[in-house]
């Protein structure tokens, strides 16, 4: 076993997985809701980037910010459909888990109608695939601009919260939805953007992921939602820079039992991992102690 | 009879929809004692699998797979249940989706795991393609038995001192330890007998299907199981029995929209929790509902929601 080799693959899927878990950790930390519909977002993103590739004969580079732009609109209909009607009406955040997991439902089916369940690829050429020579480690350009977006956006995010008004608004109601909205915060202005960029997020992680494995299917959501749930719970539930540590820990995790022969485990690993932090550190790895804890 | 099958709703159809209402009233038990767990999936696939390789490796009658697969689940959920029943609302939903998809795995990988322990080539589960070839031996009339004596239960449950304890840790946990009821015990029984009902219903299920493989107890079915109390309602034990039949028998009776199933699946789930909070079995709910069809001021919301 490499273990340079196995370190690279664990640094650009994490890349990946932190980029997806973001949305659901902005969404739980500004509403305090679990998005369940998180992954079919993803999932249309990457079919929005592969349409731009195919039918508008897009490059990749430019696929990318079309299909971030789509997935936030759909993430903003989401928050129209799902979300603000039971905002509205004060009910229990699992009633809230419960309609975005219809809504999930809903948007796979619709893929499934329009795109089939045959897995479709971007055309040959469109994606270089050759293998950077000269190193001790095998990589592809398309990882290395895998890393290199995600790292730029989560930074972009990053700066965005920390620095901007816009992010302070959205701290603001984190903390305190009717005081921001007594000192003229827009409140479902902030849920509205969240989920903007929440499913922009989701579907630049989309797009990479279908680039990297270069297989798409309505249902490859599937894959990464309850990874992206372990990496949330791992990094603390709704805790953005826990998000982005969680997701490296949880590829690294999956690409280390893989390499040592527990493929068929990977999984278990994952799932058995997120089941002692809710026991054990339900703050997450990086959180610290709260009051209403769960 | 007749006109259930013209419409599409066959024998097997029926079956199917008694045994979603058992799957039904196995969450109504959970979310009555307002826990919001995912496990059934998993303790159905505990039971499916127990109940099988008894009636198939051991060749023993169909009753005794039942209550091997019960018992099976309920001593597995104890375990479970004493730690993951600490934690609350979505967290406890995730611990659980956590635990379907750890028991998913294990099925799946429990041949060879069970060989490389013991030496021996095992073969119990069969790993991703599941067991074929099992008789169907479950009859309509094991099922309404089975679902009778369930309801029956459940009406005593409600009238007993442990019925409302359930129901007054739904309410408010502190209060309800304050006022001497013992909250773990509480809990944990509920949730051993929500998934011995989940079991029960995954064996007589895998007796009608005569296959079963792990992909049949995922994320899906949970979320199923779940779909079919929520729809329902869960003011009432009622409400998951009429959520499992309609769930079940909606999508026969629109067969000829079959490629547009899950879209109408899944803008039921958001139109039930959307505008009819309490399912379809509430009649609170409905009154306010007509009350604001007709546009008079809503008063204070009545409805039980699931907590």
């Amino acid at each position: 076993m490499n273990i340079t080799q196995q370190v690279v693959n664990a640094i650009w899927l994490g890349g990946v997985y932190s980029l997806f878990a973001l949305g659901y950790a902005l969404v739980f930390s500004i509403l305090g809701v679990l998005n369940l519909a998180h992954s079919a977002v993803f999932m249309w993103g990457a079919f929005i980037g592969l349409v731009m590739v195919t039918q508008f004969s897009f490059s990749v580079w430019l696929a990318i910010p079309v299909a971030m732009l789509g997935a936030g609109l759909i993430g903003v209909l989401l928050d129209a459909v799902a979300f603000a009607p039971l905002r509205r009406r004060n009910a229990p955040r699992i009633a809230q888990l419960i309609s975005s997991i219809g809504a999930a439902i809903l948007l796979v089916n619709i893929a499934q109608l329009i795109f089939g369940t045959q897995p479709q690829r971007f055309p040959l050429g469109s994606i270089p695939t050759d293998t950077i020579e000269g190193l001790p480690f095998r990589i592809t350009p398309i990882q290395i601009i895998i890393l290199l977006v995600s790292v730029a956006l989560m930074a972009l995010l990053q700066y965005m919260v920390i620095r901007t008004r816009a992010g302070q608004a959205m701290r603001a109601v984190a903390f305190n939805q009717r005081v921001a909205s007594l000192l003229g915060v827009n409140v479902s202005g902030i849920f509205r953007m969240t989920f903007f960029l929440a499913g922009a997020l989701a579907g630049a992680a989309g797009v990479l992921y279908g680039l990297a494995y270069n297989s798409m299917t309505p249902f490859m959501g599937d894959q990464v939602a309850l990874k992206g749930l372990t990496v949330i719970v791992l990094g603390g539930m709704g805790n953005i820079q826990g998000a982005v540590v969680g997701g490296f820990v949880v590829a690294a995790l999956e690409v280390f039992s893989i390499a040592n022969g527990g493929s068929n485990y990977r999984d278990a690993f994952v799932f058995t991992l997120l089941f002692l932090i809710l026991l054990f550190r339900p703050q997450g790895l990086v959180g610290q102690k709260e009051h209403t804890r769960a | 009879m007749e006109f259930l099958r013209s419409i599409g709703i066959t024998e097997i159809v029926m079956q199917f929809m008694l045994i979603n209402a058992i799957l039904g009233l196995s969450m109504y038990l959970v979310l009555y004692t307002g826990m919001f767990s995912l496990a059934n999936a998993g303790f159905m696939s505990i039971g499916a699998y127990t109940g099988v390789i008894l009636t198939q490796n051991f060749n023993q009658p169909l009753w005794v797979g039942l209550i091997g697969g019960m018992v099976v689940a309920g001593v597995l959920a104890v375990p479970i249940g004493l730690p993951v029943l600490r934690l609350k609302d979505i967290y406890l939903a995730i611990a659980t989706i956590g635990f379907g998809e750890v028991v998913r795995i294990l099925i799946l990988n429990f041949d060879t795991l069970a060989g490389s322990i013991t030496g021996e080539s095992v073969r119990l589960t069969r790993g991703a393609l599941g067991i074929t070839g099992i008789p169907k031996i479950t009859e309509t009339w094991h099922l309404l038995a089975f679902l009778v004596v369930t309801g029956f239960i459940m009406i005593r449950l409600h009238r007993s001192r442990f019925g409302r304890a359930m129901a007054a840790v739904r309410q408010d946990e502190p209060a309800a330890a304050n006022m001497g009821i013992n909250v773990v015990y509480t809990k944990n029984m509920v949730f051993i007998m929500s998934a011995v009902l989940a079991a029960a219903a995954g064996v007589l299920k895998a007796h009608l299907t005569r296959t079963i493989s792990p992909g049949d107890y995922g994320f899906d079915q949970a979320v199923s199981i779940l779909a079919f109390a929520v729809l329902g309602g869960t003011s009432t034990w009622v409400g998951p029995l009429v959520g499992g039949f309609v769930l079940t028998a909606l999508p026969e009776i629109l067969r000829d929209f079959k490629q547009y199933r899950g879209i109408v699946n899944g803008s039921i789930l958001l139109l039930v929790i959307v505008y009819l909070p309490g399912g379809m079995v509430n009649p609170a709910g409905w009154s306010q509902m007509w009350a604001r069809l007709r546009g008079k001021k809503q008063g204070d919301t009545l409805t039980t929601e699931v907590s």
